[in-house]
């Protein structure tokens, strides 16, 4: 249970006490944040004893009567106004004059009651000034976390972009020094290596720029009539040197044509994606199965590979950001980290999801669900 | 010509691996390479390197640590040198900063990533008292 703090700053005893009654019995719940807020009151009786308790201790609502003996209530306000202040103010006024209360919302008060007001009516000014400022503090705590988490996501970028320089630099250092001798062979591993980390970090970027202009919604989607089996014919070409390479054989069934309607450039980097995760992380002369079936208005993609598999604690972390499985079987695969990422993300554009099902040892299955009419469109 | 002396690597940056392999010979020392705390952990089993150069973060999050602890544990005398890129820029706070866990982990010497191979070297000299 929260509890927020309430001054109440009136001359007249009876009416801070009555206040203070009346809050100490009201518990005001709020369901949609699923808690419920109690009211501790604290009380003044001038506006400079107010100033002080406000600086002391800055309560969380500050009730504060227009008319006090010598510092006024716009004076007290005055005094304490800050930016930004975590505080909202409810001005108690004696008639019910709007000037006061717009010179008084002007000074930065939230609401104001008029007296007299029964508890009911307390309640109901006090409650929607507490609604404020919980809502404004959840807002500030959002915005805090989504801080964090752009920090946290540029840091790891800094350093996956910083490990291919560092290797890159290492290797160039050790060719600079001669330190293998004069023989140029002698460096073809360090030189392959350099190249094997440049072209991983021009993915990191690529991959990057993908997943920036699918979050920030800049790109403009092209939706149109688009053949998945073409456009899964055109991926597995574009995979099918690594998959030789490995001796790794890629099958796909799927009617002729498969009509759907998407955006054939985000569906590219779906396929792209799904693809080169089970070549990469398959065994060598293992197999990939592609099944591209529908199921009422869903579009399914189905990859099975008989790779490496992860275990379910590892397939839960996933689709994180820059989360790559770190463990002797992986060591020597390149990636972004972000493949997967920028998957999940474009299968929400569809309304779709991404499942994985794997286990270790033995490969993994990869299903993408597509809604094959995003827009509604027949 | 005395015995080379053998460094023992552990790294799953297998490029930071290969570059400290190759300074290592280039500098007189035997080189064995382990790409995690696994196989680190068979190849001690076996033989008892002169000095351990080990990573910080492999496998898990503070594998280097738990490595040390073991290789200090098995052979209390060879020095172990931890290698972290693990810095307050990757936003991971994870490292021995203070006095009190430096002297709580079981390492002889703490180097940051990027480490050029002259200050290892250097290092690894001051450690085995050849310099």
């Amino acid at each position: 249970m929260d509890k927020l703090r309430v001054l109440v700053v009136d001359d007249e005893p009876g009416m801070r006490l009555s206040i203070q009654k009346a809050l100490r019995r009201f518990t005001l719940s709020l369901p949609e944040l699923e808690e419920a807020v109690e009211f501790d009151t604290e009380l003044a009786e001038t506006g400079e004893e107010a100033v002080q308790k406000i600086r002391e201790n800055r309560p969380d609502i500050l009730m504060l009567d227009y008319k006090l003996p010598g510092m006024s209530g716009l004076d007290v306000l005055d005094r304490v106004r800050v930016e930004e202040s975590e505080m909202v103010t409810i001005m108690i006024t004696a008639y019910a004059s709007i000037d006061i209360a717009i010179t008084a919302i002007k000074q930065g008060a939230f609401d104001f009651i008029a007296k007299p007001f029964t508890p009911k009516e307390l309640e109901k000014t006090v409650a929607k000034a507490a609604h404020s400022l919980i809502l404004a503090r959840q807002v500030r705590r959002l915005a805090e976390e989504k801080r964090q988490v752009r920090f946290q996501f540029i840091s790891v970028l800094g350093h996956e972009l910083k490990s291919p320089l560092n290797a890159v630099e290492g290797y160039l250092d050790q060719i600079r020094s001669r330190i293998l001798g004069e023989s140029v062979t002698a460096y073809e591993d360090a030189i392959a290596r350099c190249l094997v980390r440049i072209g991983g970090m021009r993915k990191l970027i690529a991959d990057l720029l993908d997943l920036t202009r699918i979050e920030s919604g800049q790109k403009k989607r092209e939706l149109c009539a688009a053949d998945l089996a073409a456009l899964a014919d055109e991926s597995i070409e574009t995979i099918m040197p690594e998959a030789e390479r490995k001796g790794i054989r890629i099958r796909l069934e799927t009617e002729r044509p498969f009509l759907i309607h998407a955006d054939p450039a985000e569906i590219r980097m779906v396929l792209n994606n799904l693809f080169s995760n089970a070549v990469k992380y398959n065994r060598e002369d293992g197999k990939v199965d592609v099944r591209l079936d529908r199921k009422g208005a869903e579009v399914r993609i189905i990859v099975r590979d008989t790779g490496i598999g992860i275990s379910q604690a590892e397939a839960a972390r996933l689709f994180q950001e820059f989360v790559r499985i770190k463990n002797e079987n992986t060591r020597h695969i390149e990636g972004s980290g972000l493949g997967l990422t920028i998957l999940e993300k474009i299968t929400k554009l569809y309304g779709g999801e991404i499942t994985v099902e794997s286990r270790p040892g033995a490969g993994s299955t990869f299903t993408v669900i597509l809604k094959d009419n995003p827009e509604g469109r027949p | 010509m005395d015995e080379k002396k053998t460094i023992l690597v552990v790294d799953d940056d297998i490029d930071f691996a290969a570059q400290v392999e190759t300074a290592l010979k280039g500098a007189g020392y035997a080189v064995i390479v382990a790409e995690g705390e696994k196989q680190a952990e068979a190849l001690l089993a076996g033989m008892r390197p002169d000095l351990a150069v080990v990573d910080l973060m492999m496998e898990q999050m503070d594998g280097g640590f738990a490595l040390a602890y073991h290789i200090k544990k098995r052979y209390p005398d060879v020095p172990v040198l931890i290698a972290s890129a693990v810095t307050a820029e990757t936003g991971l706070e994870f490292d021995a900063a203070t006095e009190e866990e430096r002297s709580w982990v079981k390492a002889d010497a703490f180097l940051a990533k990027p480490i050029r191979p002259e200050q290892l070297v250097r290092e690894i000299k001051r450690l085995l008292r050849e310099s």
